[in-house]
């Protein structure tokens, strides 16, 4: 999709969107007035659309430093009636808890949407936490989408909810959701606001403890009120299909029921939820006294599992019910097709046939993600591995952090040893360097010092610890997208925007020993680390490199293009840019002489000429193409 | 009436996009069509997988013997997806390998191109060399699109070739419409002979 399709005023036309593009649609038709996030994965392109349409759409949007910041300035735009949605993965809300609860507290006045995008089976993140579970502990209603079309009309839902109920509302989407594409069809784009007003009114919107004891119960009113639309809302539905077993499901689970039921023509009713939270108990009491047997299909928490098992407890509903808590369905990872035929079999005891082709078992190599060819985080971990070597230190600890460089962790590298979270590289690396007598080395990228490392940093200068810190400072987000970051001269909307220097920042705290690097230099990278790791104290090298991708874009888009190759008469096998460079472009071949070699894939190569510069025999050399 | 299809290749070669642009196509030619993706980590050099279901269906996931076709970028990741197929599947694979780091550092080993094609039995295989055609065209990143024209040509294909072609010259500047087209035809042209 171009990125201004998203903004064509024509009710009825109809777009192939990615359901995160498919969410901006929605909040476009709701009207809304102001954006912020911290980009994260599944949630990511979301920011990315805005950052191309908010100035013609006429709204605010920015990368905010983190998600509690991002969390902090929407709140404030929609307590001034501004309509505002703040968004993030599932993992961005625990950095934004602290703010999130108490907009829970304080309400709002314009339509406040907080959009988490849950991970489930981690394709980008640390753990599969089910998110729905902060709009219990905070009181929001909470919706789950779980299509394109829902993430459009559920965002504009979600607005006028928020609105009509004075409460923030958590929109929950899952990566099977995030990451799908499919028709969408537009409706009418919305009026905007402009301008917000607040109005003082410090009893409601200060918690200080007087305050929130009151605010506490006006909350669990909101809940009441917001369970009754939850009982009537049009986002939960029921599909008959004229049968005795119901099946309750929402979001992303939703696709393979209704398929599956399609297909082997089950007599199965089933409850969409799409409204989950407060938990729509009228609806579901009914339901599943119409029927003699329930399944409920979610994907990781038993959430609905359990609020319907209380419900048909309280009610004295003596309905078989079926999920997770009795083992049939896991409480990991994402669901799938094969899983629902495979579950429900076991259930109902019956087969669901399906013809399936079954492959030779042939051992095949596996194919991790790596840092792509030209990614100048190889070329750094290569100078610190080397430093290392040369300084025979084998038992350093690496803290690491999280972004694309987190695949320093691979061999032949092993730069990761431990990690925790966004920003974690620093407190972690103070913890060990106090803890134990090794050396300690920390790895953080330019986009995740600034969200979450700076405090950290603070922490090491004041309290003398004894450490490397390695900003990989590859001007942007890379991981997400490339966004931009405080580090850079553009905001989210694509503006001219102040920077921070990072190394006058680093500098600012007290600290001396601080190094700007270029990793492609690599002789040179490598001397500074040697020097950093011999430094009592706190030295901070920044290893500042344009993403490759960005580079390479460029360079294609200006019509210039060369890969470097193997010159074999000079190439004497040594390995050293394939087993200890190990750039994904660089591979050996057995050629038909039964001779192994070494060469370069010239569909991968980017042309960094890294390996040319480590090549001890001068045997890489650069090829022109275009 | 469904068709399941399952694009697999490594990261840089265009499968995102191939994938959908057939989307795009799909919508233009008035069927329903739901896909899915997965972003995140390492850009370049890993696996990546889309599924794609056009016509009626729910879910945006293919499940075991329920893809029709498979869009193999890579022989072994074409290999790797082979337990979505059912017999009788159809499979589009580009025959010139990318060694993965993990046979270069000798922790694996790559397989023989053609006892993975010699194993593929019960399945309708289509061979091309995808990367050799797009680098004689003169762009060797054009060999996503030389899998689309091949894909297009398979019998019954249920999105017309005027369709796609369309949805190509929507996704790319107008500069590099020539090639792309000419890679579309060249890989049709593959994929008719042998079928």
């Amino acid at each position: 999709m171009k990125h201004a399709n998203i903004l064509i005023d024509e009710p009825g036309h109809k777009e192939f969107l990615l359901g995160n593009e498919a969410i901006v649609r929605g909040a476009l038709e709701a009207g809304v007035d102001f954006a912020s996030t911290y980009p994260g994965t599944p949630s990511s392109e979301i920011g990315n659309v805005l950052f191309y349409i908010s100035k013609k759409a006429g709204m605010y949007f920015e990368f905010s430093t983190n998600e509690k910041v991002a969390m902090e300035v929407s709140a404030a735009a929609a307590i001034s009636g501004l309509r505002a949605m703040v968004f993030f993965k599932h993992v961005g809300l625990n950095v934004a808890a602290d703010a999130f609860m108490s907009t829970a507290y304080i309400g709002t006045h314009g339509g406040l949407v907080v959009i988490t995008a849950d991970d489930p089976s981690m394709h980008s993140s640390q753990n599969e936490q089910d998110n729905r579970y902060y709009a219990q502990i905070s009181g929001m209603p909470m919706l789950e989408p779980a299509n394109a079309q829902e993430m459009k009309d559920f965002m504009k839902y979600a607005m006028e909810l928020s609105e009509k109920i004075g409460t923030p509302v958590l929109f929950r989407t899952t990566t099977r959701v995030n990451h799908v594409r499919g028709i969408v069809e537009y409706g009418p784009l919305g009026e905007k606001r402009g301008k917000g007003k607040f109005i003082k009114n410090p009893n409601k919107y200060v918690p200080i403890p007087a305050n929130s004891r009151r605010m506490h119960l006006e909350l669990l009113e909101r809940i009441e009120k917001a369970r009754e639309e939850a009982n009537h809302s049009p986002l939960n539905r029921i599909e008959l299909h004229g049968g005795e077993i119901g099946i309750i499901t929402s979001g992303a689970a939703y696709n393979y029921v209704a398929d599956f039921v399609e297909k082997y023509g089950l007599k199965a009713n089933i409850l969409k939820l799409g409204m989950t939270h407060p938990f729509p108990d009228e609806l579901v009491a009914e339901f599943i006294s119409s029927v003699n047997k329930v399944i409920v299909v979610e994907e990781l928490e038993p959430y609905l599992e359990k609020n319907t098992r209380t419900l048909a407890q309280m009610r004295r509903i003596a309905v078989p019910i079926y999920g997770k808590l009795d083992g049939y369905f896991p409480r990991a990872y994402e669901y799938n097709p094969d899983l629902i035929r495979e579950t429900f079999s076991k259930i109902l005891g019956e087969k669901f046939e399906t013809e399936v082709y079954s492959p030779d078992e042939i051992e095949l190599p596996p194919r991790p993600p790596v840092l792509c060819p030209g990614c100048p985080h190889r070329a750094t971990y290569y100078a610190a591995m080397m430093a290392l070597k040369q300084l025979k230190i084998k038992d350093a600890i690496i803290t690491n952090d999280i972004g694309c460089y987190t695949l320093g962790i691979q061999k032949p590298y092993e730069m990761a040893d431990y990690l925790l979270c966004m920003g974690s590289s620093i407190g972690t690396a103070v913890g060990f360097s106090k803890a134990t007598e090794q050396k300690v080395i920390g790895f953080v990228g330019d986009s995740t010092f600034f969200h979450g490392a700076i405090p950290g940093l603070i922490d090491a200068y004041h309290n003398n610890a004894n450490l490397v810190y390695v900003i990989l400072d590859n001007r942007t987000t890379a991981m997400t997208g490339h966004q931009p970051h405080p580090g850079l001269p553009m905001n989210g909307m694509g503006e001219k925007a102040p920077y921070v220097d990072i190394e006058k920042l680093v500098r600012g705290i007290g600290i001396d020993f601080v190094r700007t690097v270029d990793p492609y230099d690599v002789n040179a990278t490598i001397k500074v680390f040697k020097e950093a790791i011999k430094h009592e104290g706190i030295a901070v090298i920044i290893a500042k490199r344009e993403c490759a991708l960005l580079w390479d874009a460029r360079r294609r888009k200006q019509g210039e293009w060369w890969v470097y190759e193997i010159n074999q008469d000079r190439c004497t096998q040594c390995g050293l840019c394939s087993d200890w460079l190990a750039c994904a472009a660089i591979f050996k071949r057995v050629d038909e002489d039964g001779k192994e070699r070494v060469y370069i894939n010239d569909a991968l190569c980017d042309g960094c000429g890294v390996c040319a510069t480590i090549c001890p025999f001068n045997a890489i050399e650069k090829k022109v193409i275009r | 009436m469904k068709t399941g299809i399952v694009f697999a290749g490594v990261g840089g070669q265009g499968v995102l996009t191939a994938s959908s642009i057939l989307g795009v196509a799909s919508l233009k030619a008035g069927l329903n069509v739901v896909m899915s993706e997965v972003h995140g980590m390492a850009q370049r050099g890993g696996v990546v997988v889309t599924e794609m279901n056009i016509g009626d269906a729910h879910s945006p996931l293919v499940g075991r013997g329920e893809a029709d076709i498979i869009v193999g970028f890579e022989p072994v990741e074409a290999y790797r997806v082979l337990s979505k197929a059912h017999p009788g599947t159809h499979v589009v694979v580009n025959v010139e390998p990318i060694v993965p780091i993990s046979a270069s550092l000798g922790n694996a080993q790559y397989p023989e191109v053609q006892m993975l094609l010699d194993r593929m039995n019960n399945l309708k295989v289509y061979p091309l060399e995808a990367t050799q055609i797009a680098r004689d065209l003169g762009n060797v990143i054009t060999a996503n699109i030389v899998m689309l024209g091949a894909l297009s040509a398979i019998p019954g294909f249920p999105v017309p070739a005027d369709s796609i072609k369309a949805a190509i010259m929507d996704k790319f500047p107008k500069s590099v419409h020539e090639i792309n087209l000419k890679a579309f035809d060249k890989g049709a042209e593959q994929v008719r002979k042998l079928a």
